[in-house]
């Protein structure tokens, strides 16, 4: 007797719903591909193009390739250069950061010692402290050790992230259960070893989605190399894009807007495949994070 | 965790117990080293510093809370802390709900190929920060940019983003533009941990749509939006990347002391004043920490409710 109303009701429902939603959602697509629209059209015009055309039409002529040249070779090809920075400051400092996450959330989610609960609240407290805060001590501790203007720079502060640790605690104490250690460590295996011929499997979807956020973190680290980096050869693309554009306005100007705006689509295009390639991974890690907030 | 407790504890296995609890130092000892060079070193770094003055005659001296004393009474530090503030109250909301409407509009089923607004909806999370105020600015742009263009065609100034009234509007669109969609996943995957027993539960109890938003899927979000807002907090009140790029081509109405980050950023590299600027980063460090705190704490006396 219940079923029936219900049934029917679900049915008239929701085709009529499903086209407000659909319209609630086509104008929040709209709003956020408009300004990569934007990026992709321009991207294709030559600078006087730039300045006469309008903002979402193509140009005169289709300057893409020819863009992409120019970015390239610029200023002895320091695009190039920053590229290659970057996609150092990501491998090395992500990676680190991963591992480092990996092994400290595992060890307290899955070892009881002493002093666990004191390494738990003090690194959790830390995630509550802002980058940018910390951004500043750092430089002047780096430079009164030398550090600064060198890729060390960059890459020590951006090994460790607390948020990482805490996503890898909670995604250890689910993901691995501690019968299957306790029988590793009945065959006698270390526990080193058991981490990483075991462990490490289990905590696959975790370790992606620590990876990524620690990748986007690091590409799109801005603040950190704007106060540590004086040199523009260790520049990673976002500094060196921003002094692209600092140079392009004011008196004495270089105007090159049509290399920032294709030299910034090309910095996208590596992070948006990566996401695209790894989504499966990266939103079931993200749930099981989010289940124990 | 507590079957490893107990039968670590049993007699047979007594000799292995040792080396098992010494591991687990040896898994966090790794995070605890760079932990304490990137995060803690530059904060007693930073408490010192900010103990100390530097004098015309003399070099640095101790001067104890002073330079608190003094960012407590700094009107151009207050104004900052006020902008930015006014920043969160509006930016905070307008980005969470759009992420919230989103995110149950993509988990209501009642959209055809869901997945492809999800990842359309992400993708500005994977544009840098950096690139993403470029592109703004460019559209922002009075001379050339997009609202430029439509100024020109309507014949008047209608849209006028860099102003300085409508400067930190403007911040705020971008930043819901970059985070929206992050929030919208972190959402999304906390209602797909929903189990569907509860749904079919309500729905023989003749629950519709928004009666099974209101009683089930909004209180499955509250983990979710409590540690959103915090993020979104902490980064209203670290902002500094937005208005230090578009300040370049908004110069009338974005000055070096816009926000707090900003003018910590100035004191300290166009200024030298290194003392001071410590202690305003310590100082907006702590209220940050504050706001986060409180939060979190109204956030789960709820969930205790």
């Amino acid at each position: 007797m219940n079923a029936a109303p219900i049934e029917r009701r679900r049915s008239r429902l929701a085709p009529r719903s499903s086209i407000g939603l659909t319209i609630v959602m086509i104008v929040l697509v709209l709003y956020t591909l408009v300004p990569l629209a934007y990026l992709l059209i321009n991207s294709t015009k030559s600078q006087d193009d730039f300045f006469t055309s309008f903002g979402l039409s193509f140009g005169s002529s289709f300057n893409l390739f020819q863009n992409i040249g120019e970015v390239f070779s610029y200023n002895d090809g320091i695009y190039s250069r920053w590229f290659l920075n970057t996609l150092l400051y990501v491998v090395v400092s992500a990676g680190g950061a991963t591992i480092l996450a990996a092994l400290g959330g595992y060890g307290i989610a899955k070892f009881r010692f002493k002093g666990r609960s004191a390494v738990f609240a003090v690194v959790l407290g830390a995630v509550a402290i802002p980058g940018t805060a910390l951004a500043l001590p750092t430089f002047l501790l780096f430079s009164s050790i030398g550090l600064v203007n060198t890729p060390w720079a960059i890459i020590i502060p951006s090994l460790v992230s607390p948020f990482g640790l805490y996503l890898m605690w909670t995604y250890a104490s689910e993901a691995v259960p501690s019968e299957i250690l306790e029988a590793a460590r009945i065959d006698g295996a270390g526990e080193f070893r058991t981490f990483f011929t075991v462990s490490i499997r289990l905590l696959a979807p975790g370790l992606v989605t620590v990876l990524l956020f620690s990748i986007v973190t690091t590409w799109n680290n801005y603040f950190l190399p704007l106060i540590m980096l004086s040199d523009p050869k260790w520049y990673p693309l976002t500094l060196g894009l921003a002094q692209w554009n600092a140079q392009s306005t004011g008196t004495n100007a270089d105007p090159i807007q049509n290399l920032i705006i294709t030299g910034s689509l090309l910095a996208i295009i590596p992070l948006v495949i990566v996401f695209l390639l790894l989504q499966r991974y990266w939103q079931s890690g993200l749930a099981a994070g989010s289940v124990k907030a | 965790m507590a079957v490893l407790v107990a039968s670590g504890s049993k007699a047979p296995a007594r000799p292995r117990r040792r080396p098992v609890v010494s591991s687990g130092w040896a898994f966090v000892i790794p995070f605890l080293v760079f932990f304490a060079i990137a995060i803690l070193a530059p904060v007693v770094y930073a408490i010192y510093l900010s103990l100390f003055r530097d004098q015309l005659v003399g070099g640095s001296s101790f001067v104890g809370l002073a330079n608190y004393g003094q960012a407590l009474t700094d009107p151009d530090f207050w104004f900052g802390v006020g902008r930015v503030f006014g920043f969160m109250i509006i930016q905070v909301p307008i980005m969470l709900v759009f992420s919230l409407i989103a995110a149950l509009a993509i988990d209501s089923g009642r959209l055809r190929a869901p997945g492809f607004y999800r990842i359309l909806l992400f993708l500005p999370y994977a544009v840098p920060g950096v690139v993403a105020v470029l592109i703004w600015g460019f559209i922002y742009g009075p001379r050339f940019g997009l609202v430029g263009s439509i100024n020109s065609f309507l014949g008047a100034q209608i849209f006028t983003p860099l102003t300085p009234e409508w400067v930190l509007g403007s911040i705020a669109n971008i930043a819901v533009w970059e985070f929206a969609g992050y929030n919208m996943v972190i959402f999304y995957a906390a209602l797909r941990t929903v189990p569907n027993e509860l749904y079919e539960a309500a729905s023989l109890d003749g629950a519709g749509a928004f009666r099974t938003i209101l009683s089930i899927k909004l209180p499955a979000l509250r983990g979710a939006l409590v540690i959103t807002t915090i993020f979104s907090i902490i980064g209203s009140f670290q902002l500094f990347n937005e208005p230090n790029l578009l300040k370049p081509i908004a110069p009338n109405a974005i000055t070096s002391t816009f926000t707090p980050n900003l003018y910590a950023y100035n004191l300290a590299f166009t200024g030298q004043q290194y003392n001071y600027s410590a202690t305003i980063a310590i100082v907006m460090g702590l209220l940050t920490a504050v706001i986060a705190y409180v939060v979190q704490l109204r956030g789960t006396r709820k969930e205790l409710r």
